[in-house]
């Protein structure tokens, strides 16, 4: 009887989602009272078997072929299936990163099985099982059964912190080979692009807003230069729209961009709720305004109750200081 | 490129989401409700390419009658043909999903006498969020799909599909007839004009009444996880917040 | 940020445009203390003001409202956050284009610059109309957009810096605290209860929006209003709108036959639409900000309702069908079952304010009533009492009526409603219980609020052959009007007619200090014999009309008050604010125990004679006299009074023996030609022809009784409500005077005979312009009526002294024509000056 949990890797580099699933995956192991494996799928894995142990595999599967030269949904999926049959786990399981997702519902379609995606508690039983799982993005949990022969589940990324393991597991490392289909190629990775230059307002990892506040268009230039030094896009308010002041491609809101930044600076701005509704995705908001009790401040994660004209410049100044 | 892009009807709540009494589902009392947004791109792309290279787009829902009005969102901004494969109401597990669907497409596709070049989901669905059934139709129908997609470039007999990961793509060339999980910022979905609204009301609703057996996940219970004050971290209250500001923009590493 | 209060002068809840611009008018009238409440985020909390489109067209044909509106968009001009984009209403119909020709008499009437345009005109100003399916518009260069948000924000600050305001956002009222009062069945608002502390407050505003109800639910009393859907649909951009370059740049267009708006929103447009359903939502169906998509107000947007509008508004501008949908919403705005705002303190709740059911386009003038009223004890700015919130019965006072009149009245919003235009719904909440007798006369009847009066029989008909008269010419003229009235008014004059006058409100008032309140409230002395009578006006304190009624002296400690059925909640209200808490005067509400009916005409003291005993003669009844006695066995008050011209009594019987007292008046007058009459008579041709003044038309607060006529010979020792103002009128003198006008020609341009109707009518020069006083009191047509026995169609309304001469000819305007009109009474009466007739 075993756990087998499905790690990732990237051309033979750990990825850090292994040190969460593996965490989720030994408190499993230990709560269902069964060994806990791993699986590693593709070339270049070999050296990531030691890892494995550290957190505490007792058994790690190499699983290689020819075609899996890199990442492939269908490949890696048929893969791990033929690896459950073979060694006939009680339950599979992954982190819910986008490849461990896709991994697993690979392996549930192609053995029929139930998938339960993103747990954040599993409690394993004779019977079905009992979870609590993510919906809405978090924003509401469900408590959901899962009743199967073997039990496929993944962990929401994040819902596990990563720690190391009381004591190494064996790391056996078993070697097997899967039967593909030289067709399953079709799905491998062929190529990358790295990220090229030139962020749009939609994807920049930093966006910088200014609304009425600014005072003017020429306003924003403090804004343009911070944007350029943190490699990040200036948005606006459809105040300074209405204004004239910049052009409706700058606009932040339901009805000009919805952005998702790792993190938002808005100042001068209010946060109308279309603009919130543009903005409210990003990872963490920053408001920089006089008013303590605009809108934006009081749902931001920070805020400078202060006057952006000297804020902004600070900051500027600051991070040069910095970068000497 | 005949393209058929699957999508689902969900609630447009606010930041808190209220549960009903039996706790089976979101009170949607006083909510609007909206093609889930990855699906609403993957539409917006599938109506980018048959304006650009020809062909027509339908779009497809399993859920209940209601979600007649996501169909005809879908033809607002430009789908061909709408389908409503309708249940009872209740949330399906992924696996029934899966199989109705199937079912739903297989017949589709033998009453136009050939499959469609690609089948669109959205990576996962806002509410459930299942990561599954775009998987599990694609092994059903026996084609090849890939998940994460934020770039499909149409070619002869096959599609470059490009999957974001950490600092660029992932980029995939998949022959066609083939499923393409789709992720949001892939584009900018257009919002359907007057005109297009409309016409609209005049497309042909097609409906598939198709049975499916549950799968083996089922809800229990939807509850809000415990009230988290939100507060907001108050930096300063002139400019020597610029300190503290420029650590927190270290810390996440937007500072090179 | 401040600790959070315990106590407070004042407390106003809610933020949005109507609160802030309260605390500012606050501030301005020099109080401090204040302290501003609000739910939600600054300086968008959610509401209403938060989605609003914010543009004013200041034309309206309620004084009112236009009056407010006006004042309203020179408040916003006056701190910069308005910008004049002009405005146009444009006529798919022939009716629309007759009610365009109503809309320049109005604004004509307030002042408002305005011009009729032709479809190429149209085209000039607005590029992208199809001029094709439009008759024509009606142009009005200072329509504007305004900036409610910022406006608020500016007011804050203004309170903030003179009055030290404190505001606290995101701060829930969970409970108004209230305490018994002195007088029974009302209370006094002590404290608000908040998540953040309770606030002890002398003085409480509700400027809550669609959330008014809920908060005044919490004090036991009730704000009238409905949240409702207006939905609006942003879509664009397009390049003509995006080349303005301009948060607006081209004159907002009103499409109001589809009921639809079309406002400019910097590179898209905004339309609006009041032509769908009416969507009615309880306040608790409204979501919190945390659980809206938007915000509260702003509720997902129902497509199907707004589909016919779609297709409308691209038939009006092609280029609206092929720009995107951006953003559409089932906005919440107010609505109250008479389409007026809710203002003034709550009649049971003493210091307990509303300030509800204000749209952005009057926000800061309503507040500046509001702020007034709390002030001065009367608004100085207008005479509010169409939007006093005082005025409701408690038939009034609940969601089904609200519901079903909101339901009614959602779609006039654009509609064409005409003055005398009567409600289809809530009908028969007060019926008299001579109901089943009027019903077999065939009564057509009107509302009197909940009241309902017969307005003329149509048992009558056979009057109108009599008498040679006929319908009028225009169908709009002829509307909720009938040559049976005049009918009814001639019969009267010949012979007699009897009156179901059972809307009467009648008010005792008794105890030791009865009689010594009642002088207080009133300018005339009430103090006199047992058996007598008082007609008077109740002022303001500043020494303008609240009320206009008459005070029966029915015993050595009691008083009874009668007055109009349009005036009983706002007179038990004043009486409640002002009566002795020591308990020296109770209020009894009577109006249920008795019916009045009225009888008058040259035969009335034969037919009254022989049911009764009494003396009926001049020396037995006078003039003014209250008698009790016996008629057809009942015992009764008659009251001799006449509000019609004719002598004849007031006769008020038990409730359920007036139907017997009715069939045996009748019987006696068989033979004396006796009809029953109905309010279109009492109410108008009767009275207009003797210039009987009517509160809420020709008595205002804006006026004073020595310019309305009223003012007696001496002024009593006693001192009364607005004494010092009524004084110094007194010794200014008139700055106005009350005139009847006779209306020389009914010919219209296109030849037809048209009558003028009362509210919006201005009384112009010889050359067309616009007549105010130094007061700038504009001189409109108060009341217009047929005056059959005097032979004219007669106007009311007041002219500045030095033209107020009896002979001196003026034009008055209707439907954007001028009809020539000649002054034919100042102070006195057109028919019978001597009152012969009463003496009779």
């Amino acid at each position: 009887m075993s756990l087998l949990v499905v790690l990732e890797h990237d051309r033979g580099k750990w990825v850090e989602a292994n040190d969460e699933a593996l965490t989720a995956a030994r408190k499993l192991a230990s709560d269902m009272g069964v060994e806990l494996h791993a699986a590693l799928v593709g070339v270049g894995a070999r050296d990531l078997v030691s890892q494995a142990a550290t957190g505490g595999a007792a058994v790690v599967h190499l699983c290689e072929h020819e075609v899996l030269t890199d990442y492939g949904p269908d490949a890696v999926g048929e893969t791990v299936a033929q690896l459950v049959a073979s060694i006939n786990p009680s339950a599979i399981t992954a982190v819910g990163t986008s490849r461990g997702n896709e991994v697993l519902a690979q392996l549930a379609a192609r053995a029929d099985l139930p998938f339960v995606a993103n747990c954040m508690t599993v409690a394993p039983s004779d019977g079905p099982w009992s979870m609590t799982r993510v919906q809405w993005g978090g924003s509401l949990l469900e408590d959901a059964t899962l009743d199967a022969p073997t039990k496929v589940l993944s962990f929401g990324h994040h819902s596990v912190v990563a720690e190391v393991a009381d004591a190494p597991g064996a790391g056996e490392v078993r070697e097997f080979a899967p039967a593909l289909d030289p067709a399953m190629a079709a799905t491998i990775v062929r190529d990358r692009d790295v990220q090229t230059a030139g962020v749009t307002l939609s994807t920049a990892p930093v966006v910088i807003s200014g609304g009425r506040g600014v005072g003017s268009a020429e306003g924003f230039d403090q804004l343009e230069e911070l944007a350029e030094l943190l490699g990040g896009r200036v948005g606006c308010s459809r105040a300074v729209t209405n204004l004239g002041w910049r052009n409706h491609t700058d606009q932040v809101g339901q009805t000009g961009t919805r952005i998702a930044p790792e993190i938002y600076i808005a100042t001068g701005i209010s946060g109308a709720i279309q603009h919130w509704v543009g903005a409210m995705a990003s990872k963490r908001i920053l408001a920089i305004n006089t008013d303590a009790e605009a809108n934006m401040v009081t749902k931001a994660d920070y805020a400078v109750i202060a006057d952006l004209h000297k804020v902004v410049p600070a900051i500027t100044a600051e991070i040069r200081r910095r970068q000497g | 490129m005949n393209i058929l892009v699957c999508v689902k009807r969900v609630p447009a709540p606010g930041a808190k989401i209220n549960v009903t009494e039996d706790g089976l589902s979101v009170d949607s009392a006083h909510l609007g409700f909206t093609t889930s947004p990855h699906e609403e791109c993957a539409l917006e792309e599938a109506v980018q390419i048959s304006e650009r290279d020809g062909g027509e787009v339908t779009v497809l829902t399993l859920g209940p009658v209601e979600a007649e009005e996501q169909l005809r969102y879908g033809a607002s901004v430009g789908a061909h043909h709408i389908i409503l494969v309708p249940t009872d109401g209740s949330a399906w597990d992924p696996q029934r999903t899966a199989a109705a669907l199937t079912t739903a497409i297989e017949q589709a596709e033998q009453a136009n006498g050939q499959p469609f070049d690609l089948i669109l989901f959205g990576n996962e669905s806002a509410d459930s969020g299942g990561f599954q059934v775009g998987v599990r139709v694609a092994l059903k129908l026996g084609r090849p799909s890939v998940n994460a997609i934020k770039g499909i470039d149409p070619g002869d007999g096959s599609v470059i599909a490009r999957r974001e990961i950490d600092g660029g793509f992932e980029v995939y060339e998949v022959p066609t007839p083939a499923v393409l999980g789709i992720k949001e910022g892939i584009n900018l979905p257009r919002y359907p004009t007057m005109k297009g609204r409309l016409a609209s009301k005049k497309a042909t609703l097609e409906t598939a009444e198709i049975a499916a057996e549950p799968g083996g996940q089922a809800l229990i219970r939807l509850h809000r996880p415990p009230e988290q004050a939100s507060t907001t971290e108050i930096l300063g209250t002139d400019e020597t917040a610029a300190v503290r500001i420029v650590d927190i923009l270290e810390e996440i590493g937007v500072l090179a | 940020m401040s600790d959070f209060p315990t106590s407070a002068k004042v407390v106003v809840i809610g933020a949005g445009i109507v609160g802030n611009c309260l605390v500012g008018h606050l501030a301005r009238l020099g109080w401090t203390d204040i302290v501003l409440i609000e739910k939600g985020p600054l300086p968008n909390p959610g509401g209403s003001t938060g989605h609003a489109s914010n543009f004013i067209f200041p034309v309206d044909h309620n004084k009112e409202m236009a009056l407010l509106g006006v004042q309203s968009a020179n408040q916003y001009r006056d701190m910069n956050l308005s910008v004049d984009s002009g405005g146009i209403e444009v006529a798919r119909t022939q009716e629309r284009m007759n009610e365009l020709d109503r809309r320049m008499t109005s604004a004509m009437a307030w002042g408002v610059p305005a011009e009729m345009l032709t479809p190429a005109e149209v085209k000039e100003l607005v590029p992208f109309i199809n001029d094709e399916v439009i008759l024509g518009g009606f142009h009005c260069p200072t329509v504007s957009v305004v900036d409610s948000l910022e406006t608020g924000t500016v007011m804050r600050k203004e309170a903030q810096d003179k009055a030290g305001l404190q505001v606290f956002a995101n701060t829930e009222v969970l409970d108004l605290i209230t305490e018994d009062d002195p007088v029974p069945g009302m209370s006094q608002i002590k404290a608000v209860v908040t998540d953040k502390g309770t606030i002890e407050a002398e003085y409480v505003a509700i400027a809550c929006g669609v959330w008014s109800n809920r908060i005044a639910n919490m004090a036991d009393t009730y704000i009238p209003l409905v949240p409702a859907v207006h939905q609006m649909a942003d879509v664009g951009p397009m390049d003509v709108l995006v080349e303005t370059n301009n948060e607006i740049g081209y004159p907002i267009v009103r499409d109001m036959d589809t009921f639809c708006y079309e406002r400019q929103s910097a590179g898209s447009m905004e339309v609006g639409s009041y032509g769908h359903r009416a969507i009615l939502h309880h306040p608790d169906e409204i979501p919190s900000n945390e659980e809206a998509a938007l915000s509260p107000t702003e509720m997902p947007f129902t497509q199907d309702d707004f589909d016919p509008q779609m297709e409308t508004a691209i038939e009006l501008m092609d280029m609206l069908g092929d720009a995107e949908i951006k953003y559409a919403i089932n906005g919440l705005l107010s609505l109250t079952p008479d389409a007026m705002p809710c203002l003034g303190e709550l009649p049971d709740v003493r210091n307990l304010w509303s300030a509800a059911a204000v749209w952005v386009k009057e926000g800061p003038g309503m507040a500046q009533v509001v702020a007034e009223w709390m002030t001065y004890g009367y608004p100085r700015v207008i005479d509010p009492h169409a939007s006093d919130i005082s005025r409701f019965y408690p038939d009034e006072l609940s969601d089904e009526h609200i519901w079903a009149r909101a339901d009614e009245h959602f779609i006039k919003t654009y509609g064409i409603v005409h003055p005398s235009e009567q409600w289809e719904s809530r009908r028969g909440l007060k019926e008299s219980s001579l109901k089943a007798i009027t019903d077999a006369a065939g009564a057509e009847y009107f509302t009197a609020r909940v009241w309902e009066r017969p307005h003329w029989y149509t048992s009558n008909a056979d009057l109108v052959e009599r008498y040679g008269l006929s319908e009028r010419e225009v169908e709009w003229d002829n509307r909720w009007w009938s040559p049976i009235i005049d009918a009814e008014h001639l019969n009267l004059r010949e012979n007699a007619g009897m009156v179901d006058l059972t809307a009467f409100q009648i008010f005792d008032l008794e105890g030791p200090g009865a009689v010594a309140f009642a002088e207080y409230l009133s300018v005339n002395k009430v103090d006199k014999a047992v058996g007598t009578s008082t007609y008077t006006p109740w002022l303001t304190p500043d020494g303008g009309f609240h009320s206009d009624l008459t005070m029966l002296r029915l015993g050595e400690e009691h008083i009874r008050v009668v007055t109009g059925a349009f005036d009983g909640g706002r007179d038990e209200a004043w009486i409640k604010k002002y009566m002795p808490t020591d308990g020296s005067v109770t209020f009894t509400n009577h109006t249920e125990d008795y019916v009045t009916i009225g009888l008058w005409g040259p035969n009335a003291p034969a037919i009254l004679a022989q049911l009764t005993d009494a003396d009926l003669s001049h020396e037995g009844s006078p003039y003014g006299s209250v008698r009790s006695v016996t008629v057809a066995g009942v015992d009764v008050d008659i009251f001799r009074i006449s509000y019609v011209g004719d002598t004849g009594w007031e006769i008020y019987i038990p409730w359920n023996d007036a139907p017997a007292v009715w069939e045996a008046i009748a019987s006696a007058g068989a033979d004396h030609g006796l009809r029953p009459c109905g309010a279109g008579v009492y109410a108008v041709g009767g009275r207009i022809e003797k210039g009987y003044r009517l509160m809420g038309a020709e008595l205002e607060s804006e006026y004073n009784p020595v310019e309305a006529g009223l003012a007696r010979p001496k002024v009593k020792a006693a001192d009364f409500i607005g004494k010092q103002a009524y004084l110094a009128a007194r010794e200014a003198g008139p700055d106005a005077v009350m005139c009847t006008f006779a209306v020389e020609d009914h010919t219209d341009s296109a030849g037809r005979q048209r009558f003028i109707q009362a509210g919006n009518a201005p009384i112009l020069t010889n050359d067309g312009e616009r007549i105010t006083d130094s007061h700038g009191r504009v001189s409109v047509v108060t009341t217009a009526g047929n005056a059959p026995s005097y032979g004219k169609y007669l106007c009311l309304g007041y002219l500045p002294t030095d033209q107020a001469e009896i002979g001196n000819t003026f034009k008055v305007m209707y439907m954007n024509e001028l009809f020539p009109v000649t002054v034919v009474a100042t102070t006195g009466s057109a028919f019978d000056p001597d009152d012969s007739r009463l003496k009779g």
